[in-house]
């Protein structure tokens, strides 16, 4: 049944790269494919969006999602390489609203730009902080004002 | 108008500042801003070794910290494609079970307090005890455990603990009836909760609930049953399904899924095989090194589905991606329930009064430790 899947997501999307690992089908994809990839997962019953992530491979930066169809019961996993200087990917908040909050975290803590999204600020972290913590190379530059954190 | 609660609240269950904008007395938008015990944990991960992590998912939800620091366990042996022996499996599950009765408890008490039932405070605290005190034989601790080791547990239980637990079980369905009483039977406490804060399944599904309140929207989704991890797939047990959807829904919710609990560990303890299992001293002498994979390990906590999201690059032993020969994750990604959770509190409170949103904020069972990381 993945193999079939993975098969139809192949020959409907461009797909730089696709494996099966477990009862996860592995997807990497160019951002431009993003958002009619998920609005066809969507439809066809992929309606859990479990996780986003973003990761620093120090050259690139990778955001994943992790979805779950309880249908089918397999994962699909979206990967898609970002550029350092500038990440940014558009929003898939229309397709799963529940990904409002974790795109804000991703953007939070990761620095990846989510275009389109309806009120992108920091989440964890003060509107007032420097820098995206979950980086390789950050180094803290906060030193904490009370006053403005509040 | 827009007023300020919290985070100073003693109903916001942590730190948790809302933002309301209200007309009159309803609410027209709830924006919570959080991060106030926010600690860095995924940063903190990328810096330890592997087993130094352990008690650190703990701290996560100090309510439920067995849960947390056995999925943490969890994620490494998936990695390391680890098989433990049949006796640690149940000790887990039991441990996990016990774990989620405590976590319900808790919830109840906190929930009633909200509601201005300071008597019913007191009560389940008294069984809740007695799961802490079962903790406290097995592994010496009564907040957080840390009791789980990759590949096996601190030690293993004494020989009378089992007993102790089956005998705990039948005063806890016995005491189940007093808790039914006391609350089903308040007016006060229906009057609040009946029909405040309704969500439907339909509804529930799209927005991407979670855990307990999904449940009690009327939604069948249980990862014990959906992805059976451990041995849950040996066991037989019911997922409790309601339809209302509302505060009360998620309040009985709860205590359904003490009963299967109940349930769920009986039957472990009697099925609970006899063998000489590893030693947690021997098996935190051996350094754990994970090859170059990417592992998502999901299990269903007492508050919803909870997920680790592990990258490891492996052994390599020099170079920017190297984490000290595959010892330290390079990433290590926590998916919370509770934050997911918590974005509901807008939708669910809006058109109420202000005074709802305390039953509301506590029927989604909120932890913070959890939100923030």
């Amino acid at each position: 049944m993945m193999e079939e899947f993975q098969k139809t997501l192949q020959e409907k999307f461009k797909i730089a790269e696709s494996i099966v690992v477990r009862n996860e089908l592995r997807v990497k994809l160019v951002r431009e494919e993003l958002l009619p990839l998920c609005k066809f997962l969507s439809e066809n019953s992929f309606d859990h969006l479990s996780c986003i992530t973003g990761i620093d491979f120090i050259e690139y930066i990778q955001v994943v999602y992790h979805l779950f169809s309880y249908e089918k019961k397999f994962w699909v996993v979206l990967k898609v390489d970002l550029q350092k200087d500038n990440p940014h990917v558009p929003t898939v908040c229309p397709v799963w609203p529940v990904a409002d909050w974790l795109e804000r975290e991703t953007y939070d803590l990761m620095g990846i730009v989510f275009d389109g999204h309806p009120d992108l600020r920091r989440i964890l972290l003060p509107e007032s902080w420097k820098g995206y913590p979950l980086r390789k190379d950050y180094v803290d530059e906060n030193e904490i004002q009370w006053g403005e954190v509040l | 108008m827009i007023l300020n609660m919290g985070p100073q609240h003693p109903s916001t269950h942590g730190v948790l500042r809302l933002k309301l904008t209200i007309d009159a007395d309803t609410i027209t938008r709830v924006v919570p801003y959080m991060g106030y015990i926010h600690r860095g944990l995924e940063k903190l991960a990328e810096n330890r070794r592997y087993e130094q992590f352990t008690p650190h998912p703990d701290r996560l939800d100090y309510i439920s910290a067995m849960s947390w620091n056995g999925l943490y366990c969890q994620t490494i042996e998936k990695a390391l494609d680890l098989h433990l022996p049949e006796r640690v499996e149940y000790i887990r599950v039991i441990c996990f079970e016990l774990q989620r009765i405590a976590n319900h408890l808790m919830f109840f008490a906190a929930y009633t307090l909200d509601l201005g039932q300071t008597t019913m405070f007191i009560y389940p605290f008294q069984e809740r005890e007695w799961i802490l005190d079962l903790f406290e034989q097995i592994s010496g601790q009564r907040l957080t455990y840390n009791y789980f080791r990759i590949g096996g547990v601190s030690r293993d239980v004494p020989r009378d603990w089992p007993e102790k637990v089956s005998r705990f079980l039948d005063h806890m369905e016995k005491r189940m009836k007093v808790y039914h009483n006391m609350v089903e039977e308040n007016e006060i406490f229906l009057a609040r909760t009946k029909g405040i804060g309704v969500m439907k399944r339909e509804e529930a599904l799209r927005l991407g609930m979670l855990g307990p309140p999904l449940r009690a929207s009327g939604a069948c989704r249980d990862v014990r049953r959906d992805e059976p991890y451990s041995i849950y797939e040996r066991l037989d047990f019911d997922i409790p399904i309601l339809e209302e959807g509302d505060s009360f829904a998620r309040y009985e919710i709860r205590m359904l899924e003490i009963y299967e609990s109940i349930k769920i560990v009986r039957q472990a303890l009697t099925q609970l095989p006899d063998e000489k299992i590893p030693d947690g001293h021997d098996l935190i002498k051996q350094p754990v090194k994970v090859p170059e994979c990417e592992v998502y390990c999901r299990n269903e906590l007492p508050k919803g589905e909870g997920a680790f999201y592990l990258i490891s690059t492996g052994e390599r032993p020099e170079g920017r991606l190297a984490t000290e020969g595959g010892r330290r994750p390079y990433r290590l990604k926590i998916k919370s329930p509770a934050f997911v959770n918590l974005w509901f509190l807008d939708p669910l409170t809006r058109g109420h009064h202000i005074a709802d949103i305390i039953p509301i904020n506590s029927s989604l069972d909120l932890i913070f430790g959890e939100v923030d990381r």
